[in-house]
C-alpha cells in the first residue's frame, strides 16, 4: 500500500478542500465534482480525503456494507438475517473506489460469478464496484471521458441510491448510496447535463496564483518523494485535526438550526439564477449547514451561504453555450445582489 | 555510442541528454515525446534509452489500436477455462513494470487511450475492474510518445503531453550524425543509485518554480519534472546535491519547450512583446482568462536569472516566433481541447455495452460474456450431452444463444465550419446579422456536440480563426473580434475551409461547411483585384467543395438576393438562404431548418 498524501498538506485549493469536507459530513450533499487546470492535484485531494474519514460501523459479513443502525437502507440478505439474529458490526474504512476509465460494465455494476458458475454450475452475484462504494465515495478521474453506457448506469444509480441488476438470468437489488465524486479536465470534453446533475457541489480549481504557494506545493511533493512515512506521520497531528473537525460536524448538524429568513436568501438567490428545480436550494442548504458544522457553529449564517454559494450553484445555470461570462462569475454576481457584499 | 559530442547540434545533445536522464529515473520523469519522422535519429534514440536502462527492464511497444484487455488485462480466458479458476492475464502496461513503453503514433492516439496511459502514470500502477477482476498491478513505467505529425495541431493529447518530462523535436537532426550519449549503462546505474539522495537546495527549487511561471508553464507537474531532472543531472555528476547549472540544464530541457509566454529579458527591455500574449490568450473556458498569475516583476535572484535565461535561449525557434508575434495559443489548452475531440475515437468507436448475437459481420466477440451466458447452463448441457451418449463431459458447452457480441458506437465527429465574409462591402451590409446568424447555428451544435471552426476572408486572404474546437465561447469570441473591411477573396476563404475539412475527413470525421457573404468577390486566388477572375476562382473552389463530398450550406447576406452567389451556391451543391431583411425569426427559421438538413 503506497502512502497517501496528507490532506491538511494540500497547498491552497480552499474551495475544493471545503466542498470534500462538507460532503464527508453531510454525505446527502450528493458528491463533488472538481474541474480544472492540469497539475493542481485534483487526485491528490480525493485520495488524501478517503485516508482521512473516519471508519465507519458495518454489518459482518454483509457484501454491501450495510450499516447495523439504519435499518431502512438494508440490503435483502441483512434484512432476512436480521430477522433469525441480531446483526453482529464491526468498524471498517470509508470505502473509496476507483472507477477506472477501462472498467467494464460488469464490473461496475456486479455480475454472474464466473468462476462459481463454471466449476459448480452455481448462478451467483459478485458485487461489483457500486456494491463496494456504498456508503463510500466512488471515485471517477477524467468523468468527462468516461464512456456513455458506464456514465447512463452511473446517473441511474446515483439517483435511486440502489442498483438494480438483471443480467445473465440474475436478478439483484442492492444499497448503492455513495458520493459521487468525478474530476476532470473541461477541454477533454464536456460533462453530460444528467450526470452534472448528479454533483451535490462543483469546484474549480486552477493553479496557485502565487509564486509562493507553488514552491511550498513542489517543496511538499519532494518531501513527501523523498520520505512518505516521515511525511505522513509529520502531518498526522494536522490530519487528526480534520478528522475530528469531521466528526463534530456530523454531530453538530442535526441541531444545526436554518432560519426562515436565510431559507428565503437561500430561495431567492436561485430564483435569481433561474436553477432549475429545487435541487440547488436543497444541496446550497445542506452543504452550508455542513460549513457552519465544520466551524463548530449552531446556526447557519450568510457567511455559510456565500461560502457554498458558488460551489452549489455554478453547475446549475441554466447553460447557455455562448455566454462567456464564466458561470462562476455569474453566481458571484447574484450573491452580490441578492446577499449583499 | 559514446562518441565525444563533436559536430552533433544543440538540439541532438539536448535529447541524447533527455534519453539519459530518462534512463536514470524512468518512472520519475514520466517519459518523452518524440516528434519525429521515423528514421535513424529516433532509432538511435531510442536505442540509447534502452541500452541504460536496467538489465532486463522490459521495452514494449504499444500499438495504436490496442484494446482495454491487452494494454490493461484481463481474464486469461485459456487458464479459466482449463483449471474453472479465473485466472488474470495481465496487459502490457503491468508486464512493462519497471521499464519503457513506446507508444507509435502517438498523434493519433485516441483520448480514452490516452486517459488510460495518464492514470497509469499517475498512479504507477494499472487499477483493472474488468472481466469480473479486480486488481491493482504494479506498472511504474516511461512512457515514450512517438509522435509522427506533421501539421502544428497533429500533436499526441495534452493529457499525456502534461504528464511526459520531455517534449522533444528530432525533425532537425543529421540523420546521417551519431547521438552522442555521455554516459554509459554503468554510469548511469551508479547515478540511479546515488539519486535518492541528492539533496535540491531550497534557492534552486525557488528559481525552478520562478521560471516556470515567468514562462507561463502553470501545471505543478511541469516544475516537478524540472526538479526532478536536475536531481538525476546531479546525480549523474555523481555531487550530492543539485547545482546552480543542472537547474539551468534542466530547466532548458523540461520548461522551455512547454513555454507559453516570453520572459521579459533579465535586464533591458521590459518589452511590450508579451503584452499580447497576456492580453488576449484565446482560452478554452472563461475561467483561465483571469487566472493568469502575473510574472514575478522582480524577486528574481542570481539563480533564478541564470535558470531563467537558460530556458529563454532554449525556446524552440517556431514557439519563440510565435511567443514574439503575440500569436501564443498557450499551447497546453488550445491543443488539449482540439486533441481530444479530435480523437473522440471515430475510427473503432466506443464500445456502448455487450448485447447477444452472434459474432458475424465484423461483430466482436464478447468471450467473457459469453461464457457467461453459457455457465449457469453448463451442468443441464452436460447431463443432456452424457445422456445422447457425448462422453467429453468436461468441455464447456457453448451454443449459439450464448454469443455475446460487443458495440461500438461507430458515430463520426461532425465539425462545422463557419466561412464568414468580412469584406467592406459584407461588413456594411450586414456582418453583424451574419455573426447572429453563426450564433443561432453555434448554438446548435452545441445541442450536437459538433466541433466548429472558424475561418474569416477579407482584404486579400482568409484566416483561419479557430481550427476545430468544441469551445463554443472561443468561437463566439473569435468572432466577436472579427473586424470587417477590405476586398472580398472568396477562393481564399472557400479554400482555407477546404483544407480544414481535409484534415477532418482524414481523420474519419464529417464536415459541413456554411459559408456567410454577399457572393461579391473580387480578390482572385492570387490575391489580385478583379472581379472577373475572382469569380473564376470561387467557382473552382466551390467545384472543390463539391468534389470533397461536403455538405455546404450558403447564406447569402446581400440585401438583395444575388445571382452570383447563387450559382456559387449550385456548384457546390449547397443549400442556398438568402438572409431575409432584417428579420430575426425567419432567420431563426432558415438556420434551423439549415442545420437538421446538414446534420
Amino acid at each position: 500500500m503506497r502512502a497517501v498524501f496528507p490532506f491538511s498538506a494540500i497547498v491552497a485549493q480552499e474551495e475544493m478542500k471545503l466542498a470534500l469536507l462538507a460532503t464527508a459530513v453531510d454525505p446527502t450533499i450528493g458528491g463533488v465534482l472538481v474541474f480544472g487546470d492540469r497539475g493542481t492535484g485534483k487526485s491528490t485531494a480525493v485520495r488524501a480525503l478517503a485516508a482521512l474519514m473516519p471508519p465507519m460501523r458495518v454489518v459482518v459479513g454483509c457484501r454491501f456494507g450495510c450499516d447495523p443502525d439504519a435499518p431502512a437502507t438494508h440490503c435483502d440478505e441483512c434484512r432476512a438475517r436480521r430477522r433469525k439474529e441480531p446483526l453482529p458490526s464491526r468498524r471498517a474504512p470509508v470505502p473509496v473506489v476507483d472507477l477506472p476509465l477501462g472498467a467494464t460494465e460488469d464490473r461496475v455494476v456486479g455480475a454472474l460469478d464466473l468462476e462459481r458458475a463454471l466449476a459448480d454450475g452455481v448462478r451467483a452475484f459478485e458485487p461489483g464496484l457500486l456494491a463496494r462504494a456504498n456508503r463510500g465515495f466512488l471515485y471517477i478521474d477524467e468523468v468527462n471521458l468516461l464512456e456513455d453506457h458506464l456514465v447512463d448506469l452511473l446517473i441511474d444509480v446515483a439517483a435511486s441510491g440502489e442498483n438494480v441488476v438483471e443480467r445473465e438470468g440474475l436478478s439483484v437489488r442492492h444499497p448503492a448510496r455513495f458520493v459521487l465524486v468525478g474530476s476532470g479536465n473541461p477541454e477533454e470534453g464536456e460533462l453530460r447535463p444528467q450526470l452534472l446533475d448528479r454533483f451535490g457541489l462543483s469546484v474549480e480549481v486552477r493553479t496557485p496564483g502565487e509564486i509562493g504557494a507553488r514552491i511550498e506545493v513542489l517543496r511538499r511533493r519532494d518531501a513527501f518523494e523523498r520520505d512518505p512515512a516521515a511525511f505522513v506521520a509529520r502531518w498526522q497531528r494536522k490530519d487528526a485535526a480534520v478528522r475530528r473537525l469531521i466528526l463534530r460536524a456530523r454531530e453538530l448538524i442535526d441541531d444545526i438550526d436554518v432560519s426562515d429568513a436565510l431559507l428565503e436568501q437561500a430561495a431567492r438567490l436561485c430564483l435569481k439564477l433561474g436553477t432549475d428545480g429545487l435541487r440547488g436550494e436543497l444541496t446550497l442548504m445542506r452543504a452550508a449547514r455542513a460549513v457552519a458544522g465544520l466551524e463548530g457553529a449552531r446556526t447557519v449564517d450568510l457567511t455559510h451561504l456565500r461560502r457554498v454559494a458558488a460551489p452549489a450553484l455554478r453547475h446549475r445555470l441554466r447553460r447557455d453555450p455562448l455566454d462567456d461570462s464564466g458561470s462562476s462569475l455569474r453566481v458571484e454576481r447574484a450573491v452580490a445582489d441578492v446577499l449583499g457584499a | 555510442m559514446t562518441n565525444p559530442p563533436a559536430a552533433v547540434p544543440a538540439a541532438g545533445a539536448d535529447a541524447a541528454l533527455a534519453a539519459l536522464l530518462l534512463s536514470v529515473d524512468p518512472s520519475g520523469l514520466g517519459g518523452a515525446v518524440l516528434r519525429a519522422a521515423p528514421g535513424a535519429p529516433r532509432d538511435q534514440w531510442l536505442a540509447a534509452l534502452r541500452a541504460r536502462l536496467p538489465a532486463g527492464a522490459p521495452f514494449k511497444r504499444v500499438p495504436l489500436h490496442i484494446t482495454d484487455e491487452r494494454l490493461l488485462g484481463g481474464l486469461d480466458l485459456a487458464t479459466t477455462l482449463r483449471t474453472g479458476r479465473r485466472a488474470l492475464q495481465r496487459g502490457l502496461l503491468a508486464e512493462a513494470d519497471g521499464g519503457v513503453v513506446v507508444l507509435a503514433m502517438a498523434e493519433r492516439v485516441t483520448i480514452a487511450t490516452a486517459a488510460r496511459l495518464a492514470a497509469v502514470l499517475d498512479s504507477r500502477s494499472v487499477t483493472l475492474e474488468r472481466d469480473g477482476l479486480a486488481a491493482r498491478i504494479p506498472a511504474a513505467i516511461a512512457l515514450v510518445a512517438l509522435d509522427e505529425g506533421i501539421e502544428p495541431d497533429e500533436r499526441a493529447p495534452a493529457v499525456l503531453l502534461e504528464r511526459l518530462a520531455f517534449h522533444l523535436d528530432l525533425a532537425g537532426l543529421d540523420p546521417r550524425a551519431a547521438l552522442a550519449v555521455s554516459a554509459d549503462a554503468a554510469a548511469v546505474a551508479a547515478a540511479r543509485l546515488r539519486l535518492p539522495s541528492v539533496a535540491l537546495p531550497e534557492d534552486l527549487l525557488t528559481a525552478l518554480v520562478t521560471t516556470a511561471a515567468a514562462l507561463g508553464v502553470h501545471s505543478a507537474r511541469a516544475s516537478w519534472f524540472a526538479l526532478r531532472a536536475s536531481c538525476a543531472l546531479a546525480a549523474l555528476r555523481g555531487a550530492g546535491a543539485v547545482g546552480e547549472a543542472d537547474a539551468a540544464i534542466a530547466a532548458r530541457l523540461v520548461l522551455a519547450p512547454r513555454a507559453t509566454r516570453l520572459p521579459a529579458a533579465p535586464e533591458d527591455e521590459r518589452d511590450e512583446t508579451d503584452e499580447p500574449a497576456e492580453a488576449e490568450p484565446p482560452t478554452a473556458e472563461p475561467a483561465a482568462a483571469n487566472d493568469e498569475p502575473a510574472p514575478p516583476p522582480q524577486a528574481l535572484d542570481e539563480s533564478a536569472e541564470v535558470v531563467l535565461a537558460a530556458a529563454r535561449a532554449a525556446i524552440p525557434a517556431g514557439l519563440l516566433a510565435q511567443l514574439q508575434a503575440g500569436l501564443v495559443r498557450r499551447p497546453q489548452r488550445g491543443a488539449a481541447g482540439r486533441a481530444g475531440a479530435l480523437r473522440g475515437g471515430a475510427l473503432r468507436g466506443r464500445p456502448v455495452g455487450i448485447r447477444a448475437g452472434l459474432p458475424e459481420r465484423g461483430a466482436r466477440l464478447d468471450l467473457v460474456e459469453t461464457l457467461r451466458a453459457a455457465a449457469p447452463w453448463q451442468p443441464v448441457r452436460r447431463r443432456a450431452a452424457a445422456a445422447a451418449g457425448d462422453a467429453s463431459a468436461r468441455r464447456v458447452r457453448i451454443e449459439g444463444a450464448d454469443f455475446r457480441i460487443r458495440r461500438f458506437k461507430e458515430r463520426s465527429e461532425t465539425t462545422t465550419i463557419f466561412v464568414v465574409d468580412a469584406s467592406g462591402s459584407s461588413a456594411l451590409h450586414r456582418l453583424a446579422e451574419a455573426k447572429g446568424a453563426v450564433e443561432l447555428l453555434l448554438a446548435d451544435c452545441y445541442v450536437r456536440r459538433d466541433r466548429v471552426a472558424v475561418v474569416a476572408f477579407r482584404g486579400r486572404g482568409a484566416d483561419v480563426l479557430l481550427p476545430p474546437t468544441r469551445s463554443l465561447v472561443r468561437a463566439k469570441r473569435s468572432l466577436a473580434g472579427l473586424p470587417g473591411g477590405g476586398g472580398t477573396p472568396l477562393a481564399a476563404g472557400l479554400d482555407a475551409a477546404l483544407a480544414i475539412a481535409d484534415a477532418v475527413q482524414r481523420r474519419g470525421g464529417t464536415a459541413v461547411l456554411v459559408l456567410l457573404t454577399d457572393g461579391r468577390a473580387n480578390i482572385a486566388r492570387d490575391a489580385a483585384p478583379g472581379r472577373g477572375q475572382a469569380e473564376a476562382d470561387a467557382l473552382q473552389s466551390a467545384r472543390g467543395v463539391l468534389a470533397a463530398g461536403l455538405n455546404a450550406l450558403l447564406i447569402d447576406t446581400s440585401p438583395r438576393p444575388q445571382p452570383f452567389a447563387a450559382q456559387l451556391a449550385g456548384e457546390m451543391h449547397a443549400r442556398y438562404f438568402p438572409l431575409p431583411h432584417a428579420d430575426a425569426a425567419a432567420l431563426n427559421r432558415a438556420v434551423r431548418l439549415a442545420a437538421t438538413a446538414t446534420s
